[in-house]
């Protein structure tokens, strides 16, 4: 069993039987971060850049972690901006990184489609640490890395996504990758972040917070980019907090075992409570550890086969 | 795939009598059992390794106890193979720290697994010795590398390898010299 | 491209797309003329003579709708590269949009654009901005425009927001019977979309342009020509619903026409699965039904006139991650393989029905001359093999610029001559 492409885009497209392997995988990954020397020599003199434009602590600092733990050396490009605008191209940028004779590459970038523009420019392996509003496939990854471990599976369970789903590239990639391993997906949210035609991807679709409640086994809470409020998809904080906002006395509506994630970090009183985030309810933080262990789950699978020897 | 089978060097009963004698030894040359733990290298290791448990409690009348250890990320061929192998879970739920640790493995052929196995160990403490037990030597070295216990040597030549069935991951026990397959030459 | 002194175009098949006839003759041209259409002894001819057995002569074909870059991005395109690509396609006129650098809202831009255009074979028949600085507040001076060269009027790009504006402009513009060319698009509901905003947009994660950010500016300008008379042409009309909203004001007898582009028929959203930058444009690429309905608007004359917008964008700025890249493509030179292949292969029009929509419709539009294929004529025309077939290799474009989706794709009707001003063009095969 291996991954059957050189990078890691999206979940779109990406099999049952390929998820479990980097499901699998991360659990051996999770053992060594646990030993009192968390550290294989495995990626020994391969180099990965993170290249970050946009800012984004916790993905690079889990990423960055990830491949010292699998003794990669890494180097950081991070810009707030694109250097476009500066008259360099993305496709300069990364030629010129690769010259430096780079393995593989963590990006994350505004605009949905940049990881696979990526890898028509360079050799090196791509791996898609969030464009866009498109997919965000290790993050999606932690997530049923996490219910999994929870809930023991992930066929068949009920997972609602709750908030901005139009923007969010976390939906994006949890719809492909729930839906392949045979989950039901509802998603819930206003309809100004609800994305077109998306119930024909074979999810349940309501503007109702109560019936997600009442379906779900997992509850994934979305972080509310407070500045779409500014651009007037939503009226206020205090009344998207009224109806999509998850308190714990919300969650007697709930199952009494329901799951809570979030793929942070959390505006507390907004999506979530802090009574509910630091509750037993949620696996908040489980998430984060699996995070480090998915992410060298992916680096390893994606690090080796040299296709030059058949 | 089905490999053509050369010879059965060891039968069933073979390989059980030759896991009792290593036992045996393991525990004459430590004077007993006293701080040693077992460590089965995945895959047949384990298995292997398990039974050596067995008949040392039979023998002593005392656990002693044991782990799994995966090497596949301190490998160093994994950059030369086109797919990448399955990690797999180690498991050592206790501390090596100044203990004696028996490392098991079925075959010892060029001894790089054992290099891994060794970094590996190195990684998780410091035990006070690392003893070896393999149940087939069957040569070729490519590193300065021996086991300290062995079932049986069994010289081969390139176009040969040994196959170690066991009840639990095969339905049999034997050991086999079987051709090696194109790819491998 | 060279002077005509003497030549004769042998065994020739004449398309009249007025007449809707075709026959056979020998065409005799003296300098910019038409001398004589019948049967002629070429063994005594003394001038150039091209057997043109299996070729269709055609009125010089026009694209209404071009992006030349000059003044301002002589890197993209130049009037003189742009011509060659129109030459290459078959195309004997070109009206090149006003969104030059500087912007063509003033005598002085129309006059250098008519004089780089002097010694060209095309004609190139500038089109002059709405309003100055193409910003939508005030309206050029429309009729000083017209008289120094301008053919119609339009904000293509940016479109017209203030809907007094525009009625201001239809009401000027309608004095001297001009043109007013609208790019409809809702600057509000178009905001950031980089796409059409339907399943594919969410699947690709990119933000969408609605159908209706089109609609409401065509349904605007609908009832703005209504008001003030003036003739609107709506430019790469894209929606299903925008093509309804025609179909149903021209019954009514509204003043409107449109116009649609080979891109906009051939590729739908889908096709934008690998995030392709050569099939961003603006409008986007619709759905399968906004094609059906676009098909059925040819059909049934809903919509007038088929046009390029040919659009160069320099390899540096479309070879950029998606939300990055300019909207537009090439297509001077693709425009008529497309038209031949997709369009009439497909048995959307008929080639008469076609070739129509590429020659005379635009130029009724514009009030401008329609060539005729009769002796005493000027010699304004184009020669094709309607039945050749060829193989786009962008690397070998006339046009300064590689933008093009139809790279690799094999395209049928090959021209092998334009006519013009006393020119001839023939491609060196």
């Amino acid at each position: 069993m291996t991954l059957q492409s050189r990078h890691l885009l999206g979940l779109e497209g990406v099999s049952r039987e390929e998820i479990t392997l980097i499901l699998d995988t991360s659990e051996s990954f999770k053992e060594i971060l646990q030993r009192p020397i968390p550290k294989v020599p495995t990626l020994r003199g391969k180099t990965v850049v993170n290249l970050f434009f946009e800012p984004s602590t916790r993905t690079r600092i889990s990423f960055e972690l990830a491949e010292k733990r699998l003794t990669a050396d890494t180097v950081n490009f991070t810009t707030s901006s694109s250097s476009v605008k500066k008259g360099e191209t993305l496709k300069d940028t990364i030629r010129n990184i690769e010259a430096m004779n780079i393995d593989m590459v963590v990006v994350r970038h505004s605009a949905a489609g940049t990881p696979l523009f990526l890898t028509r420019c360079v050799d090196a392996a791509v791996i898609n640490a969030g464009d866009g509003m498109h997919e965000h496939p290790t993050q999606a990854l932690l997530d049923m890395l996490t219910i999994r471990e929870r809930i023991g599976k992930i066929a068949g369970l009920k997972v609602a996504l709750i908030g901005d789903i139009a923007h969010s590239r976390v939906a994006g990639s949890n719809i492909r990758g729930l839906l392949t391993m045979g989950a039901e997906v509802m998603l819930c949210g206003p309809k100004t972040l609800m994305p077109m035609f998306v119930e024909r991807f074979g999810v349940h679709v309501t503007f109702h917070l109560e019936e997600a409640l009442e379906w779900a086994d997992c509850l994934n809470v979305l972080r509310i980019q407070l500045e779409r409020q500014d651009k007037g998809l939503f009226p206020s904080i205090r009344e998207y907090h009224k109806l999509y906002g998850i308190t714990l006395e919300r969650l007697e509506q709930a199952k009494r075992d329901v799951v809570i994630l979030h793929p942070g970090p959390i505006n507390r009183g907004v999506e979530l409570d802090s009574d509910v985030a630091d509750s037993d309810y949620s696996v908040i933080l489980n998430q984060v550890t699996n995070g480090v262990a998915v992410r060298m789950a992916v680096l390893y699978l994606l690090s080796g086969g040299n296709p030059s020897i058949e | 795939m089905e490999q053509k089978i050369k010879a059965k060097i060891i039968d069933a009963e073979g390989v059980q009598r030759t896991i009792v004698r290593l036992a045996h030894e393991v525990i004459e040359r430590n004077r007993g059992v006293r701080d040693i733990v077992v460590i089965g290298l995945r895959t047949r290791g384990v298995a292997i390794g398990r039974r050596l448990v067995e008949k040392v409690k039979e023998i002593e009348k005392t656990s002693v106890p044991f782990g799994v250890l995966d090497v596949t990320l301190y490998r160093d061929d994994f950059r030369r193979r086109l797919k990448q192998p399955v990690v797999q879970v180690s498991d050592i739920p206790f501390d090596i720290d100044e203990k004696q640790v028996i490392l098991v493995d079925d075959v010892l052929y060029t001894g790089r697994t054992l290099r891994a196995a060794l970094d590996a160990l190195m990684d998780l403490g410091r035990p006070a010795s690392v003893q070896v037990v393999v149940l087939v030597d069957r040569g070729h070295r490519e590193m300065p590398i021996r086991a300290d216990y062995v079932g049986k040597n069994i010289p081969t030549s390139v176009g040969e390898e040994i196959q170690v069935r066991l009840k639990e991951e095969d339905g049999e026990d034997c050991v086999l010299l079987v051709e090696a397959p194109e790819e491998a030459l | 491209m060279k002077p005509i002194d003497q030549l004769l175009i042998r065994n020739v098949e004449i398309m009249d797309l007025v007449g809707r006839q075709r026959e056979k003759a020998d065409v005799v041209i003296c300098g910019d003329r038409i001398d004589k259409i019948g049967q002629v002894d070429f063994e005594t001819f003394a001038g150039q003579i091209i057997d043109a057995t299996d070729h269709l002569l055609l009125p010089g074909l026009i694209d209404m709708h071009v992006h030349l870059r000059e003044p301002g991005r002589e890197d993209e395109e130049t009037i003189e590269s742009g011509c060659a690509a129109a030459m290459a396609g078959g195309f004997t006129g070109v009206c090149p949009m006003p969104n030059t650098e500087p912007c063509c809202d003033n005598q002085e831009v129309v006059r250098f654009i008519k004089k780089h255009a002097e010694t060209q074979l095309v004609d190139v028949l500038p089109i002059a901005a709405i309003t100055k600085g193409r910003a939508g507040n005030e309206i050029t001076e429309m009729v000083d425009l017209a008289r120094s060269g301008a053919v119609a009027f339009s904000d293509d790009g940016s479109p017209v927001r203030n809907n007094a504006v525009m009625r201001r402009a239809m009401e000027y513009a309608g004095m001297v019977d001009m043109l007013i060319i609208d790019h409809c698009e809702d600057a509000d509901l178009a905001a950031e979309g980089h796409m059409n905003e339907g399943e594919m947009s969410t699947r690709l994660g990119v933000a969408g342009i609605p159908n209706a950010a089109e609609e409401i500016q065509v349904a605007r300008d609908i009832s703005l020509a209504r008001l003030t008379g003036c003739r609107v042409h709506i430019a790469h009309i894209s929606a299903r619903e925008s093509v309804e909203l025609v179909r149903r004001a021209k019954q009514e007898g509204v003043p409107i026409s449109c116009e649609v582009t080979p891109h906009h028929l051939l590729f739908c959203e889908q096709d934008l699965v690998d995030y392709d930058t050569n099939l961003k444009m603006n409008p986007p690429l619709r759905s399968a039904q906004d094609i059906a309905a676009l098909e059925d608007g040819l059909k049934d004359g809903t919509i007038d006139v088929i046009a390029s917008d040919h659009a160069p964008h320099s390899v540096e700025e479309k070879d950029v991650e998606f939300a990055a890249a300019p909207f537009g493509v090439i297509g001077l030179e693709t425009i008529l393989g497309v038209v031949l292949h997709q369009i009439v292969d497909r048995q959307v029009l008929s080639m008469e029905e076609a070739l129509y929509r590429l020659s005379i419709a635009p130029r009724r539009l514009l009030k401008l001359p329609v060539p005729q294929i009769h002796a005493g004529e000027p010699a304004n025309f184009s020669l094709i093999k309607p039945k050749d077939t060829w193989i786009v290799d962008v690397k070998k474009t006339r046009s300064r610029s590689r933008n093009s989706p139809y790279d690799g794709m094999t395209l049928r009707g090959v021209v092998t001559a334009v006519v013009n001003k006393g020119l001839i063009w023939q491609p060196n095969f």
